[in-house]
Parts: C-alpha cells; sequence; structure tokens
C-alpha cells in the first residue's frame, strides 16, 4: 500500500499534467506548428528512437562525467573553505561571482579556447555550472561542526585526518547530497547549452536544434520531454545514494 | 594516596576584542587516584576551561597540569569526555557510539573483545537491547548514558565530565547519578566532574570544589565524607543538608552576593 503509493501519487501527478497539457492545446486549437501536445510525442519517439538512444546517451554521460567532476572539486573546494577562514574569505566573492556569471557567455570562450574538442567542453560547461552548490554546502558543513565532536576524538590523541573521516565527511553528507540534488539538474542545464549553442553540437541539444530547424515542434516538445526523463532518472539515483549512505539523516515521517 | 591529576597555579587568559579576558588565576585542584571530584561555580567561572586543560585540548597561560605524574602538554589517549550535548554520530548504532575510542586507542584488544566490552558497559547502565538503535531514536537520558559508556570504553584513568547530566528532567538526572555511582564502582577512573547542581556534587563527590566568580579561583574544597554506596536518601539526611547549605554560601560569596539577605 505503502510502495503503491510512493509511485502511484507522483504516476498520478505525471499523467494529469500531460492531460492537461493536452486540454490546453486542444482547447485554444493550436497547431503542432504552433504548440506540440502529448498526443504528438509518441509519433516523434518512433519515428527517431534511434536518435534518441544515441544522442540521449552521449547528453547523459558527459552530464555525468561533468556531474562527477563537480564532485572532486566541489569536495574538495568546501574541504579548504571549511576548515580554513583565511581560504573561506578569499574563495567566496570569486566563487559568487563566477556563479553569477551567465554560463551561456562561457560557451564561445570555452568553444575557443578549445576548438573542436565538443565532449571535453560539454563536459566542462556541465562541470563548472554545477560545482557551486557542493562547494558551498560541504564548507558550511565543515565549518559548522560542533566543537563537542572534534573534541571527542581530539581529546584521544586522533589525528585531523582521522577526524575529518570519522566524523566531519559523514557528518556533512546529507548537506551534500542536498547540494547534489540541486547539482544533477544544473549540469543537464550545462551540457544541453553546449549542445544547443555549438554548431554541430551532439546529444540532445543537437537533436532538439535540428527539430528547431526543421520547424519540427513535436520533436522539439519529445527531446524537452527526454531531457526532463533523464533529468529525473538521474535525480532518483542520486535519492538512492543517498539512501545508503545517509540514509542515518532521514527522520521517520510523522 | 598519589594525586592522580594536578593542576598547579593555572592561570589563563582568553584573547578577545576587548583585551584579554582572564578566565583562570592561580588554580590549585588535587584528586588522589581513584577519587571523584566535583566542581562547582557561578556560570561564566571558566569551568569548561578547565575541562579543556585538564584533557590536554588547550595548555594554559602559566601553571602546570599533571596527570599520573606526567605533564599534560597535548592529548592524551588515557582520558575520557563526556560533555552535556552526548555528542551521538547519528550515522552509527549506538553499539558502535560506544566502541569510536577503541578505533582510536589502541588496547590490544581484538574486534570480538572491543565489541563485548562496550555491549557489557551498556548492559552496566541499563542499554541492554538498544545497541543496534541509532541515536535518534532513545531519549536524550538514553544517549547520554551511551555517551557515558563511551567516555570510558577505553578503560581512561581520567573521565572528564562538563555538566553532562545538566540537560536531563530532574527524575532522569537522579536515575543517572545512581548509574555514575555503579559505574564507580565496577571501573577505575578518577573522575573531575564539572557541575552546577549542588546535590549532583555531593551525591557524587568525594570532594567538591567550589570556584570564585571569574576569574577562578579554588575559593573553597569541601570533604564530602558520606558512605561511597550513597543512595538518593542521603542527601534528605541532616549530615548533606549542612554540606548543601555551606556549598550554597560558598556559591554566593563567589557570586559576589555575601551581604545579600537570604
Amino acid at each position: 500500500m505503502d510502495k503503491l503509493q510512493k509511485i502511484g501519487v507522483p504516476l498520478a501527478a505525471i499523467v494529469a499534467f500531460l492531460a492537461l497539457w493536452e486540454f490546453i492545446v486542444w482547447a485554444n486549437g493550436w497547431p503542432n506548428y504552433v504548440m506540440a501536445s502529448p498526443s504528438d510525442l509518441p509519433a516523434a519517439y518512433a519515428r527517431f528512437w534511434e536518435m534518441f538512444l544515441v544522442m540521449g546517451w552521449q547528453t547523459l554521460w558527459r552530464t555525468i562525467a561533468g556531474l562527477l567532476i563537480a564532485v572532486v572539486v566541489g569536495l574538495l573546494l568546501g574541504m579548504v573553505m571549511g576548515f580554513s577562514k583565511i581560504a573561506r574569505d578569499a574563495l567566496y566573492p570569486l566563487l559568487v561571482g563566477f556563479n553569477a556569471i551567465p554560463k551561456a557567455t562561457l560557451v564561445p570562450v570555452l568553444a575557443l579556447l578549445f576548438i573542436g574538442q565538443h565532449d571535453f567542453n560539454t563536459v566542462l560547461m556541465a562541470f563548472l555550472i554545477s560545482f557551486f552548490p557542493i562547494a558551498v554546502s560541504v564548507g558550511i558543513g565543515l565549518s559548522t561542526l560542533e566543537p563537542e565532536y572534534r573534541d571527542i576524538l581530539r581529546a584521544l590523541g586522533a589525528s585531523k585526518v582521522t577526524i575529518f573521516r570519522k566524523i566531519a565527511l559523514p557528518k556533512t553528507l546529507p548537506e551534500f547530497f542536498g547540494a547534489l540534488k540541486v547539482s544533477v539538474t544544473l549540469a543537464f542545464i550545462g551540457t544541453n547549452l553546449v549542445e544547443i549553442v555549438s554548431p554541430h553540437g551532439r546529444g540532445l541539444g543537437a537533436l532538439f536544434k535540428s527539430g528547431e530547424t526543421n520547424g519540427d515542434y513535436p520533436l522539439m516538445f519529445a527531446v524537452l520531454i527526454a531531457l526532463a526523463f533523464l533529468g529525473i532518472v538521474l535525480y532518483y539515483a542520486v535519492v538512492a545514494l543517498e539512501r545508503i549512505f545517509a540514509g542515518w539523516a532521514e527522520r521517520p515521517a510523522s | 594516596m598519589e594525586n592522580l591529576i594536578e593542576i598547579k597555579g593555572v592561570t589563563h587568559a582568553y584573547k578577545t576584542k576587548h583585551g584579554p579576558l582572564p578566565v583562570l588565576d592561580n588554580l590549585e585542584i588535587n584528586v588522589p587516584e581513584g577519587e571523584f571530584c566535583a566542581v562547582v561555580g557561578p556560570s561564566g567561572c571558566g569551568k569548561s576551561t578547565l575541562t579543556r586543560l585538564v584533557a590536554g585540548l588547550m595548555k594554559p597561560d602559566q601553571g602546570e597540569v599533571w596527570l599520573h605524574g606526567e605533564r599534560v602538554t597535548s592529548p592524551r589517549k588515557t582520558v575520557g569526555m563526556a560533555f552535556q550535548n552526548p555528542v551521538m554520530l547519528e550515522w552509527r548504532t549506538i553499539l558502535e557510539n560506544v566502541m569510536l575510542p577503541l578505533e582510536i586507542v589502541d588496547t590490544g584488544m581484538t574486534r570480538p573483545e572491543r565489541e563485548g566490552r562496550a555491549r557489557h558497559l551498556l548492559e552496566m547502565v541499563g542499554l541492554k537491547g538498544f545497541e543496534g538503535k541509532r541515536p535518534s531514536e532513545l531519549s536524550g537520558g538514553m544517549r547520554q548514558r551511551a555517551s557515558l559508556c563511551r567516555a570510558i570504553v577505553h578503560s581512561p584513568d581520567v573521565l572528564i565530565m562538563d555538566e553532562p547530566f545538566g540537560a536531563l528532567d530532574n527524575f532522569t538526572r537522579e536515575d543517572l547519578w545512581q548509574t555514575m555511582r555503579d559505574l564507580r564502582g565496577k571501573e577505575n577512573f578518577t573522575c573531575v566532574l564539572i557541575t552546577h547542581d549542588l546535590r549532583e556534587s555531593v551525591f557524587l563527590g568525594d570532594q567538591v570544589i567550589v570556584l570564585s566568580g571569574r576569574p577562578a579561583r579554588t575559593q573553597f574544597v569541601l570533604d564530602v565524607d558520606l558512605p561511597a554506596d550513597r543512595t538518593i536518601d542521603v542527601l534528605y539526611e541532616p549530615k548533606a543538608v549542612d554540606m548543601l547549605h555551606l556549598l550554597r554560601d560558598q556559591i554566593r560569596i563567589a557570586q559576589g552576593r555575601d551581604g545579600e539577605v537570604h
């Protein structure tokens, strides 16, 4: 019953959303070159299914690669900022400033810097757009560690590394996963930005662009839905990891 | 008897924006081996600083702290600590929490021996059956019991407690006093207890040290000559009541309110 509700409720919400979408298109009498409706999508998937698989995979692996780099760099930056006040004071304005820059403006910069390295550029953008929340939340998690937590191990003569491994790191995991959930969707935005803006791009972004060029609205919307689907899949993959590694932080629902 | 803990002329000040803030002033405390020393004093008088000094977590500006005839200059593995906050690691079970110090301090025990030791202590404090639970599933009093087990699991010479029962309700607190008394009968440690509860200090202490207001000096030392296996009822007998009155007066002096009508 509980399980049924867990899957049934979100599924019902999705169906309701699609029905509403279909209804609005129908009620306004929009033809599918103005606005595609959900019922146009199966045909688009059927026609281009091979493209969806190939390009969906390209988008997915590059997003995940960017995300993995963001995790490593975000953790490192977070650790540096969490343990050193000087590093925190020095890095915060830089990071906030960098994060405020619209990433679309970086696409031509990257394209010139690494000409023709499409995969590399895409992964890099996914990383650049998604490391910030991880760095900030890990930094805050570590710097707000209550002194008693450190003291119970320090009083036994434990090294800094041991204290980090046994206390600081696990204690920061819930914050880390919270940030990772935000980063997942950001990374998709980064990947697609490059895929759509670069000429001769690959991935679902490029498929979207070819739909646009050919005025194929159902294809464009089919791409958007596929992207949303991938985002949801990756998000729940993170949720599953969170359950495994930070499940202790979850309070029973009351 | 040999003094296990010796605090000799310890003076310490914290650096603040408004200049140095002296917290300890020429403090003298001696605790013989196996004794239980309760330290009371007005709030903010530097009691917590004292625990950090004895634990070797910080060094005093002047004076020396000696444990077991060795000068303390850095943390030592022979110290156990418990705080008002039980500081449970939420991602570990109660048993794993108690075993934490054994992962740091090499006691030469095998893994089953370490687990056995932790289970034994948990049983002594009445937490048998809760070994596999998460800290969030336990009440505040139970978490504090587990915290006590963790503080002594590696058989430290010295147990330092900083208001460990301060956040508990009265009845739970009295339960824990008795648990503490029972633990002392079975485990060998010399104890420093920081508290602001005079009844607690008389019930648990072999000596009660009253610190003056900031900066703290040793203002008064009370020898508690009550039987070692005392019960809560002892606190209501004239001898203990007299001690409580005496301590109350000393605290009033420490607060600088000696002349007030009470």
